[in-house]
């Protein structure tokens, strides 16, 4: 088995990121830092799995890490450093 | 079938986060895509199928009884979801459990008497195993421009006059739109067939930003 | 967080005889597969392992020239920090001892490196005197692609992000400087026996 068959995308962080960000970036578009592509969140590929040390959000086009998410001890840790932008639609974001 | 007091309505592709908690403060965590059509209404329904080694799935499917209590987030997802302004010709492919989803899809573009073309590709193990199948043979019936192409991987009826094996690139070359009608096209369920199918329409020269995707991991559950 | 889900139990959360579990973990049977990324597939034509940095002289090892290393074979609980642990683990592998043989190394601190840039920073003093190998068997088999094959290093006094998987070689470095899970909020040392989980611990 590899894990690329395990594999999740964007969409499985959606939940979480919606509560950092007070809106869906599952469809925000970013940058990726290593190759430049541009592209969806939902789109990219996903390594998370409930007994793994944090999920790690991974450029689609080189496999580049985008985003990592870690939590423990109350606290949430968001790395995003692998992303140049990230567009967020502004109507969509705030209250509901 | 959830009531949840206070929902805000969803659009269809969505999905929810379901957490459930053990005496002893143990948790667990799952998504579900919302297979109802987006209502002005407060209720929403989950399809979960039963994985025998799962931690989440047994318990929802067989302990869960009518008044208790859930614990979830949601609606959560703006990219994997179909809105009828979007508009079409809709290529929908599932695999499985995948079909969750886009059943919401269907339903939301059924219930608007829907008259945007739309092809449904649905990968399941054997016509036994394929969800919604008689609501599918309906709305599939119903002269709205909605196609049901079902394959069959693993054991097909005798009278089967259907498509059998995995989706595969020569399939979809024959089910899909010809990349020049731009379709819109949304693929769901088990990941190495969710990859697959993308990489299939990519390299038949659909508009990779006009594909869609939402893994469900390995098995699809 | 007081909502409690009517009945339910979770997978079976094992505990094992008094003393032998670190704080905070449950037994699992299974052995699941976690990864931070795809499956790295370097044949083994094409695989070696380094010993690079602050050394007196670099080494270097084919596969072949690898297995014909002495090994050892071991039995070892292994802690992950998400809480499951696995009793009696049964590899076979190089120790690390006998990699270092060679060379004198000449810095504390070692940063692991794997394909797939992977990366875990250890003290050198938790890579010797018996503590770690670079395993390529697991319960007799060949350690499978999915839990780290060809090799992985493997620490099991340490919680179990330091047993690099698809490990390639070991950095002597005088600093200790955080590899790919520390710099995401793990701890530098990792002992499972101190909680040492996060970075805070």
């Amino acid at each position: 088995m590899d894990n690329r068959q395990m594999r999740l995308d964007g969409n499985a962080l959606g939940g979480l990121l919606r509560e950092l960000f007070a809106a869906d970036v599952t469809a925000a578009r970013g940058a990726c830092a290593g190759c430049g592509a541009v592209g969806a969140l939902g789109a990219q590929h996903l390594y998370m799995h409930p007994l793994a040390p944090g999920a790690v959000l991974r450029c689609r086009g080189c496999d580049s890490v985008l985003m990592v998410v870690v939590r423990g001890e109350g606290r949430i840790r968001l790395a995003v450093q692998g992303m140049a932008w990230l567009d967020i639609d502004d109507r969509t974001s705030g209250l509901d | 079938m959830l009531t949840v007091p206070g929902w805000p309505g969803h659009r269809a592709g969505q999905h929810v986060d379901v957490r459930l908690t053990a005496e002893d403060g143990y948790q667990a965590q799952r998504s579900y895509s919302i297979a109802s059509a987006p209502a002005a209404s407060n209720q929403l329904t989950l399809t979960v199928e039963r994985l025998d080694d799962g931690e989440v799935s047994p318990y929802l499917t067989e302990e869960l009884r009518a008044g208790d209590q859930l614990e979830l987030r949601g609606p959560i997802g703006g990219y994997f979801v179909w809105d009828l302004e979007m508009g079409g010709p809709l290529l929908l492919v599932a695999g499985g459990s995948g079909i969750c989803p886009l059943m919401a899809m269907l339903r939301r573009r059924a219930g608007a008497g829907g008259s945007v073309l739309t092809r449904l590709l649905y990968s399941s193990r054997s016509w036994e195993d394929i969800i919604y199948r008689e609501e599918l043979a309906q709305i599939g019936a119903a002269g709205t421009g909605l196609q049901v192409i079902h394959t069959l991987t693993r054991a097909v009826p005798p009278d089967w006059r259907g498509r059998a094996g995995r989706i595969d690139r020569k399939m979809l070359a024959d089910v899909a739109w010809p990349p020049t009608d731009h379709p819109l096209m949304y693929v769901c369920g088990p990941t190495p067939l969710v990859e697959s199918v993308a990489d299939a329409l990519v390299s038949l020269g659909h508009d990779s930003e006009r594909v869609k995707t939402e893994r469900f991991g390995p098995t699809g559950g | 967080m007081s909502f409690v889900s009517r009945g339910f139990r979770g997978r079976p959360r094992d505990q094992a005889e008094a003393g032998r579990l670190p704080p905070g973990q449950h037994v699992v049977q299974d052995f699941p597969v976690l990864s931070a990324g795809p499956t790295p597939r370097t044949p083994l034509s094409e695989w070696t392992f380094s010993i690079t940095g602050a050394v007196d002289q670099l080494k270097n090892w084919t596969w072949e020239e690898f297995q014909a290393l002495p090994t050892e074979r071991i039995t070892r609980d292994i802690h992950c920090v998400t809480k499951w642990s696995k009793l009696d683990t049964h590899w076979e592998g190089v120790s690390v001892d006998t990699l270092l043989q060679e060379v004198q190394p000449r810095a504390g601190y070692v940063m692991a490196f794997s394909d797939g840039d992977y990366t875990t920073n250890l003290a050198l003093d938790d890579l010797t005197g018996g503590k770690a190998w670079v395993a390529f068997s697991f319960a007799g088999e060949p350690l499978a692609p999915e839990h780290g094959g060809p090799a992985r290093l493997l620490v099991p006094h340490l919680y179990f992000w330091k047993s690099a998987k698809w490990v390639r070689g070991l950095q002597l470095v005088t600093a200790d400087s955080p590899g790919f899970w520390e710099t995401y909020g793990y701890n530098m040392h990792g002992d499972p026996w101190r909680e040492q989980r996060y970075s805070g611990d």
